[in-house]
């Protein structure tokens, strides 16, 4: 049997959950913006695998660049914000940080 | 096992083994590292699935630009051998309670997926997928494009403000 639709699902399945345990269980912002990252990745794997399955339909292909666009967007954004609390607390402990301002 | 299924566990294997250790390494340098293989792998999964500019931009964005700017972050921000994994009795619980949550998630999805009799198209392999990319990008989506560009001025803008250092 060779590699079908289910494959790539179930792969990109595993990540999305690693990606959501990094999420949910690290203090760390950064290591929170890199499971972010993982889920990300793993919702363009759907997208891409669902792309060649439909008939080659390049609708899916689109989809994703946006998906990275947007990626690298959130991802300077976030690693600013990140810089700017560090400056402010000295570290960047998201369960830590508990006021917005000065 | 002929080669498409050769390549694909290999890559699959890659991916899973260091997308665990971006989630469960101690050291934060170590997960930054890992998510190089774990982008790479996922470029290689889009060459199986016959996207190529995907790839490349892939590899160029991912790997070129967001994994160096979270390098730079780590640096920037850490100390490198520090235990960032939330401690004390609520960070033990919250980790066992949010592991088997994905895990049963995970378990309940994966079932799901095999058992779905998927609607598959057969499909022939398009000779590049830049071109029809590029004429979807300019007539279908024209609107979300455009507005993409601006949300990455707005987004470069915004994010040399943020991170400029106060007077």
């Amino acid at each position: 049997m060779g590699i079908g639709l289910t494959h790539y699902l179930i792969l990109s399945l595993i990540l999305f959950g690693l990606g959501m345990f990094a999420i949910i269980t690290r203090k760390n912002a950064i290591m929170v913006l890199m499971g972010l990252e993982l889920v990300l990745n793993s919702a363009n794997i759907n997208f891409i695998a669902f792309a060649k399955y439909g008939g080659m339909n390049i609708e899916g292909h689109v989809a994703a660049i946006f998906v990275i666009i947007l990626a690298a967007a959130e991802a300077a954004v976030a690693l600013a914000i990140v810089l700017n609390i560090y400056q402010n607390y000295k570290h960047v402990n998201v369960d830590e940080i508990d006021r917005m301002k000065e | 096992m002929d080669l498409i299924t050769i390549i694909f566990y290999f890559f699959a294997v890659l991916i899973v083994a260091s997308a665990a250790i971006v989630a469960f390494s101690k050291n934060i340098m170590y997960s930054a590292f890992a998510l190089l293989f774990t982008f790479f792998g996922v470029a290689a999964i889009y060459v199986l699935l016959n996207a190529d500019f995907l790839a490349m931009t892939q590899i160029m964005i991912y790997i070129g630009g967001i994994l160096v700017l979270i390098i730079f972050g780590v640096m920037l921000t850490t100390r490198i051998t520090g235990v960032d994994i939330k401690s004390g009795l609520m960070g033990k619980m919250q980790i066992g309670i949010t592991g088997i949550a994905i895990a049963i998630l995970t378990i309940t999805m994966g079932v799901m997926y095999s058992n779905v009799k998927w609607f598959v198209r057969d499909s022939q392999p398009l000779n590049d997928t830049i071109s029809p990319i590029g004429r979807m990008l300019l007539t279908d989506y024209l609107l979300a494009f455009e507005a993409a560009s601006v949300l990455l001025l707005i987004a470069i803008i915004g994010a040399a403000m943020i991170a400029r250092r106060k007077k």
